[in-house]
């Protein structure tokens, strides 16, 4: 299951931001590595919320800045 | 390109009355489901609602307090749910509470900027998400020409007004790239139940005072906010339109 976490959200990213799979690392930043402005975190969150059909509130959005924040912040909510 | 608005949704915030109630059977006339909210005017709204269906399209009058957030959440997640998306938001919900600085108490000031400011905030945030997901969408706020201009007796009123401009502004700055526009109508002098309130010295005045030397009328505010709904202002956003007769400019 966590290995299917991490690869759905990796798919979403490369989806999303039109960035090479390679670029996805754990520790890569959406927005200073990634290339996304605020609006793309947001929607970033958003499909994170569609895929695994549950509810990120701001708060805990804002916190969600890198790949890996955002595989362990759903693997530990799905 | 002729303006139609088939297949649009549309939501109008204070639609059971006045200006909203013209802007929201105008929309339904080009095409357009609308949903009203309302704060206290039942019998009102179902008429509205009534009158939109009997045009052809499909309607919802709701019930809401326009300072709460999670009430516009409501209302626009409940939209959503039946109608799969929101394409135009217009925030129109106002009031007066008139008064001399000196004589404005906390109260009146604070009900001014809640029920015209902070509903537009509420509205506005609760439907940036549906929007962005629908790839675009429209927002019509009503500010007013007191807003522009300033008008004694109504520092309350002008400042949640110009508020909404500035608001809006910035609104149509952030989605911009997610091709959602914001603009505002500052309507002038309007005649409707809330400008019937006001005595003849004033009303004369005002007449005056605007080169067209006459009233509007709440469907030629309503014909602007069509336009701006619609694809024919396509570039226009972060705007100011003023339907006033020339009174502001």
């Amino acid at each position: 299951m966590s290995q299917d976490v991490e690869s759905k959200v990796k798919a979403i990213i490369v989806d999303k931001l039109g960035v090479d799979e390679e670029e996805v690392t754990h520790d890569a930043n959406f927005t200073n590595d990634l290339g996304a402005d605020s609006l793309d975190t947001v929607e970033l969150i958003m499909e994170f919320e569609k895929e695994f059909d549950i509810s990120i509130p701001d708060e805990d959005a804002e916190n969600i800045a890198t790949v890996g924040n955002a595989v362990e912040y759903l693997q530990d909510k799905v | 390109m002729t303006l139609s608005l088939e297949g649009k949704t549309a939501l109008v915030t204070g639609g059971s009355r006045g200006i909203g109630r013209s802007i929201a059977l105008n929309l339904a006339e080009l095409g357009a489901d609308v949903a009203i909210t309302y704060a206290r005017s039942v019998e009102a709204a179902e008429a509205v609602k009534e009158k939109i269906e009997s045009r052809g399209a499909r309607a919802k009058a709701l019930q809401a307090d326009a300072v709460s957030y999670d009430k516009a959440e409501d209302v626009i997640g409940g939209i959503i749910d039946d109608w799969d998306k929101l394409d135009i938001l217009v925030n129109n919900a106002g009031i007066t509470r008139d008064n001399l600085i000196l004589r404005m108490n906390e109260e009146q000031w604070d009900q001014v900027i809640d029920t015209n400011l902070k509903s537009v905030f509420n509205y506005s945030k609760a439907v940036a998400k549906p929007m962005m997901r629908n790839r675009g969408g429209s927002i019509i706020n009503i500010s007013s020409v007191v807003g522009l201009s300033g008008n004694a007796g109504q520092s309350n009123y002008a400042a949640s007004k110009a508020g909404i401009i500035g608001f809006t502004k910035s609104f149509a700055k952030e989605l911009a790239s997610r091709n959602i526009r914001a603009n505002v109508i500052a309507p002038g002098y309007i005649t409707t139940e809330m400008t019937g309130e006001l005595d003849d010295n004033i009303l004369k005045s005002i007449e005056d005072e605007t080169p067209l030397g006459r009233p509007g009328e709440a469907v030629e505010v309503a014909h602007a906010v069509a336009f701006l709904a619609s694809e024919l202002s396509s570039y226009i956003t972060g705007e100011t339109l003023r339907v006033d007769g020339g009174m502001a400019m």
